[in-house]
């Protein structure tokens, strides 16, 4: 489960001044479910999430993440969660099962049931025939495949996901949404972000729209629809984010 | 703190680091072949020009003298020069290196030999050129033993014993043992290639573990893992510092094989008969001793490179960054090239100065032990406080996720 409490990030630019990228933001999410956080570019998206996975510390407000606080036990947290955004790479001269293994002992894992944990995951995602290869020789598709095991390695509780299909083909996106929905299957807390309205749709049990860093509205997308009255998500969005903009 | 965690990173970025090529050239490949490149390489080129140099015979012009037919012709005959009569544009020849040197025979020279009062002979050339330095050499040569004939043979003449121009030698010995004169002759040279190649060895890896890692997007990967802050320091801070060290590992590896030649070649042949026991060797004791101050020196430059790196947010602006830092340390390192310059309470506590300083007493088999607790002491303060800053950078949101 994930609970958010107004959480909020302050940035200070020297040009710019002071820059909310996360204002007061409040949410929660039950095992066995994907909360998705639809927002445009810069909408607060994955400051929120750098948020919940410990990477930035919160100016106010807090969260609890698999039954730990994130700014009292930021490592407990991070062993709870996987992480996945499209700006989390692999590292290029390592092969796929040294990065795997890697993750795996920065987690506590080692020995036979890291071995194992490794086998099972490249049974699972079709990974033998580049196991051993660098990931610097591996297609995107192979990648990506690779990302999803070093994310899960650990079995975390909680999934969480920033724009993990930013720039990928239509058929290794849909290898990703694919394990998305497993992880929802398998009981996990997903939580999902992205600006591509036809993904929130497909996957998203709730959708919390975001712009400004602060979360403007939050349902189902029935229920989104059903407030603005719009039966397009595109239109809906517009309607909550900038409801002065024309049709 | 969990050192195995850290002990995971570290193996980690050992792994990754032994798979980077520019990596491995800057710690292992370059310092591996810079010593015997520098002492085998540039020596033998240098003796190769001098040996050319050499072997020219000079062409030399001469003012005057046209009363001295005698000078002239034992000039021409000792077959050592090119002799002409010097041209109105002789200084411009000289200048052109058409010419390496002239003389100058005033006039009445060789009628006031035979009475003792000959007037100055003068010789000019081009300062400094390795080519006119060896003719004024050989000219100087010759009109040496033209003085020293003409000596013993106007003492010949009124009968007196040739001794008595000459009537005591002076000698000259050296007492001090061969391992203090090559730490006197190599002991400002050694701690600063040592010194160099201690940051060269930490810049790469320092640069790809922190602005390259944010650049490629890893970093952001790692620290999605339970390890914390430290412990990411920690390991990558370690790798770095390996670097450094390999680096000067392998050079002194290298320097000592070079050496090891240099001696082989020098105890054969003609070098062997003209150096006899005065071959200057370095202590091992002061290589000893170099080593373990060098150690705290490579953990202030992995820990300052360290720092650095982190604030770019590429390889390309962290190489801009670190580049100068180069000549920052360089200036410090001259301070053991310097003649003269000894080792002060003051000079103590001046990072990279005061080891380079304390290496060259070391190989000079000078041990002052309380300047050299005092410097191990200081640089290991100026480590920890480099160290100690990188840590709080790295904590830092605005130096991570600077892109």
């Amino acid at each position: 489960m994930v609970e958010a409490t107004l959480l909020t990030k302050v940035f200070h630019d020297g040009t710019k001044g002071e820059i909310r990228g996360a204002d007061a933001v409040s949410f929660r999410v039950e095992a066995g479910r994907i909360y998705g956080l639809l927002g445009a570019n810069g909408a607060g998206k994955t400051t929120t999430l750098r948020l919940l996975a410990t990477l930035l510390k919160p100016t106010s407000g807090t969260a609890v993440v698999a039954g730990h606080d994130i700014v009292r036990e930021p490592g407990k947290v991070r062993a709870n969660v996987g992480f996945l955004a499209a700006s989390t790479a692999l590292y290029a001269r390592l092969t796929a099962r040294e990065v795997i293994a890697y993750f795996g002992r920065l987690n506590g894992l080692d020995g036979a049931p890291l071995r194992a944990r490794i086998a099972a995951l490249a049974d699972e995602l079709e990974m033998h025939d580049f196991l051993d290869r660098r990931c610097e020789k591996l297609s995107t598709g192979m990648k990506q495949k690779t990302s999803i095991a070093r994310t899960i390695v650990h079995d975390p509780q909680v999934m969480i996901f920033d724009e993990p299909t930013l720039g990928l083909d239509v058929m290794t996106a849909r290898t990703i949404i694919g394990f998305v929905r497993e992880c929802r299957a398998r009981g996990k807390t997903v939580i999902y972000s992205t600006h591509v309205m036809g993904e929130a749709e497909k996957l998203c049990d709730v959708v919390g729209v975001i712009h400004g860093g602060a979360l403007r509205a939050e349902g189902t997308v029935a229920e989104l629809k059903a407030m603005t009255g719009e039966s397009d998500l595109e239109e809906c969005f517009i309607r909550i984010v900038a409801p002065g903009v024309p049709r | 703190m969990n050192w195995a965690t850290i002990g995971t990173i570290y193996a980690k970025e050992l792994r990754d680091t032994l798979r980077d090529r520019r990596t491995l050239i800057s710690t292992i490949v370059i310092p591996t072949v810079i010593m015997p490149a520098l002492v085998l390489g540039v020596g033998k080129v240098t003796t190769a020009i001098v040996s050319k140099a050499k072997v020219e015979v000079p062409r030399v012009m001469v003012i005057g003298g046209a009363d001295s037919p005698g000078v002239r012709a034992e000039l021409e005959k000792s077959g050592r020069f090119r002799v002409e009569t010097a041209t109105v544009d002789w200084k411009a020849l000289i200048s052109d290196k058409k010419v390496r040197a002239a003389v100058e025979i005033p006039a009445g020279f060789e009628k006031a030999l035979d009475t003792g009062s000959a007037p100055a002979i003068t010789l000019y050339d081009y300062q400094n050129e390795l080519k006119s330095g060896l003719a004024v050499e050989r000219l100087r040569d010759f009109f040496t033993g033209l003085r020293d004939r003409t000596t013993a043979r106007l003492l010949a003449e009124r009968g007196l014993p040739a001794s008595l121009a000459r009537p005591f030698a002076v000698a000259q010995q050296n007492v001090v043992p061969q391992e203090k004169v090559g730490g006197n002759l190599f002991g400002g040279i050694v701690p600063y290639f040592i010194i160099i190649l201690c940051l060269m060895g930490a810049m790469y890896p320092a640069m790809d573990l922190t602005a390259g890692e944010k650049e490629r997007g890893t970093l952001e990967t790692l620290l999605c893992s339970p390890a914390s802050r430290t412990e990411i320091v920690l390991g990558k801070f370690l790798m770095v510092l390996t670097g450094s060290l390999a680096a000067v590992m392998f050079s002194l590896i290298s320097l000592g094989g070079t050496l090891l030649v240099v001696r082989a070649s020098l105890s054969q042949g003609p070098a062997a008969a003209a150096l006899g026991p005065n071959t200057p060797t370095i202590d091992p004791l002061g290589i000893v001793g170099v080593l373990a101050m060098v150690l705290p020196v490579a953990v202030l430059f992995s820990a300052c490179v360290f720092a650095i790196s982190l604030l770019a947010k590429s390889l390309k602006e962290a190489q801009s960054y670190l580049t100068p830092l180069a000549f920052v340390a360089i200036i410090p390192c001259m301070v053991g090239l310097l003649p003269g310059i000894e080792l002060g309470t003051g000079l103590a506590l001046v990072p990279i100065a005061n080891v380079s300083l304390v290496c060259k007493e070391m190989l000079s088999g000078v041990w002052h032990w309380g300047y050299i607790a005092l410097i191990f002491g200081s640089t290991a303060v100026y480590a920890a406080a480099a160290l100690a800053l990188a840590t709080a950078l790295f904590r830092r949101e605005g130096v991570i996720f600077r892109t």
